[in-house]
């Protein structure tokens, strides 16, 4: 099964580190990043720029209305994905609580929809 | 009408102190966990009701299994399950009510060591021994089980209703095993409370509370175990083995909140008294003259300690233990240890050899441990690109962020080197 960690932080906090912090934070990714590829277990991962970036779009009456910044303005957003495959929840929650992440901030994981094969 | 609050203290405090035997008390008379704990669940909102008006009872306990009696045997009626236990339940329960009127402790024998046989049945799955043990014995409460175990409460809640549901279907007797079968029994006690001992033991992250909290709860169960079966010498190995590791426990972070390795730690911080309890206990435990698994665990604990009085670790004997925990267990994590304490005996070329045999072994493939030790040993020997590998890879698995942070100043180290 596929699962998508969501890794929500306090992208504020990030900025706060030193250069060598970051530094270290950065190579805690890799390092994640590597063991997870060498299970075989990373289908694919991104890091987001910064809420400062996002943009929202949605339909209102039929015209599109463009807002400038998050869906949800709270502390804590949304800064990345991994998605990983695992047999089982219990799998995808032990690779979730490895993520440096978990340590800095909250990880969501949530199963992909799977559909049935065509 | 009395204080809410003094009367929600007063429950808590019973229920922490008695909820496991009035659970093994109940679950063994209904050949029924579940329905044990409802009944129970039910005399313990009843008594937040009562207690509330009419003061605390004098025992408690009585009083609460008297209501979880009658609200068993309600229950059993109401499900139809038959009579004849509803009988049966009703008769013993005006047999013992006596002694728990009386509140006579010692007249009434432990059942939780029936409860722990039943909740560590070979036909109840490996997986889900200990979360079951430390709900139904302790009363710790799903959701804390769940996070410990980093599964989802509502899969930690299934999974213990199905376990339960197995015992009340397969019919798992609430009864300590026959003597021919004691043996191998009794090793499922003791790997579920190790179990749920190492879980609280490899993350101990001053944030973790609840995982802090494992590590006790699985200590009292050990002495709990210990007091109920004081003959099982592998009984008293476990006991032994938990305090040492506990005992230094305060060395394994410095002030700055940094992991610091058990080579590196100060001796000063651990636990003096703790570690001449263990060293009382394995000593006692050796007297049976029946080695096993946790004596020796044990007893590699205390030769870790060692370093306390003679300011050195000796690792010649170690090698020896490891030897006989190999012969025991055939498992590839000693096999990886007893390399570690070869290459601090000879130097680290006869340890890589080892971990490039087990480097197959699937086992260990996402086993954190071996990729850490597996850095240090080619850091030592001057490979840096192996070393510079296992780095990322024992980084990239660990769970504890100070563990993580330790490691990449060593790998730091290596390469500026």
């Amino acid at each position: 099964m596929q699962y998508l960690l969501m890794l929500f932080s306090d992208e504020t906090a990030w900025q706060r580190l030193s250069s060598v912090e970051q530094e270290q934070g950065v190579a805690a990714y890799r390092a994640y990043t590597q063991a997870l590829k060498e299970a075989g277990a990373l289908v694919g991962v991104n890091r987001l720029q910064d809420t400062g970036t996002a943009t929202t779009v949605r339909l209102v009456d039929g015209k599109s209305q463009v807002l400038d910044g998050p869906y949800v303005d709270s502390k804590e957003q949304l800064g990345g994905y991994y998605l990983i495959e695992a047999p089982d929840l219990d799998a995808a929650l032990g690779w979730a609580a490895r993520c440096p992440g978990a340590g800095h901030g909250t990880i969501e994981v949530r199963p992909i929809w799977a559909y049935p094969e065509q | 009408m009395r204080d809410d609050a003094s009367t929600q203290a007063a429950i808590s405090a019973v229920a922490r102190r008695s909820y496991g035997k009035l659970l093994a008390y109940l679950a063994a008379d209904m050949r029924d966990v579940s329905a044990a704990e409802d009944a129970l669940s039910e005399a313990f909102a009843a008594a937040l009701a009562d207690w509330s008006v009419h003061g605390c009872p004098d025992n408690p306990e009585a009083w609460l299994m008297t209501v979880a009696r009658r609200k068993a045997i309600d229950g059993t009626r109401r499900r139809r399950t038959g009579e004849a236990v509803a009988d049966q339940l009703k008769v013993m329960a005006d047999a013992e009510a006596e002694c728990w009127e009386a509140g006579d402790d010692e007249a009434i024998p432990d059942r939780r060591l029936a409860l722990l046989f039943a909740c560590t049945h070979p036909a109840i799955e490996v997986a889900i021994r200990a979360p079951l043990m430390l709900q139904t014995v302790l009363g710790v409460d799903a959701k804390t089980i769940a996070s410990a175990f980093l599964v989802s409460p509502d899969a930690m809640c299934k999974r213990l209703g199905r376990a339960k549901q197995k015992i009340r279907e397969a019919g798992i007797p609430f009864t300590i095993p026959e003597r021919d079968i004691w043996s191998e029994r009794l090793q499922g006690v003791l790997d579920a409370i190790y179990a749920a001992y190492s879980l609280g033991w490899s993350d101990m992250d001053d944030a973790d509370l609840l995982r802090r909290d494992l590590v006790e709860e699985a200590i009292f169960l050990a002495r709990l175990l210990a007091e109920l079966l004081p003959q099982e010498p592998e009984t008293l190995g476990l006991l032994a083995g938990m305090l040492y590791a506990q005992a230094r426990c305060r060395a394994r972070r410095n002030q700055q909140g940094e992991y610091v390795p058990l080579a590196e730690q100060d001796t000063h911080l651990w636990d003096a008294t703790m570690i001449d309890q263990a060293e009382v206990v394995l000593r006692h435990a050796c007297t049976f003259g029946r080695i096993g698994r946790y004596q020796l665990e044990a007893a590699l604990q205390s030769a870790h300690v060692e370093r306390r009085r003679s300011g050195r670790t000796d690792y010649a004997p170690e090698v020896q233990l490891y030897d006989a925990l190999y012969a025991l267990t055939g498992s590839p994590v000693v096999a990886l240890n007893r390399a570690l304490a070869m290459a601090e005996l000879e130097g680290p070329a006869a340890a890589i050899a080892v971990f490039q045999a087990l480097a197959d072994d699937k086992r260990l493939a996402d086993y954190q441990p071996y990729w850490a030790a597996r850095a240090s040993l080619f850091a030592r020997a001057g490979n840096r690109r192996e070393a510079l590998h296992a780095y990322d890879m024992a980084i990239g698995l660990a769970c504890d962020p100070a563990v993580r942070r330790f490691l990449q100043r060593r790998q730091r180290s290596m390469l500026a080197e």
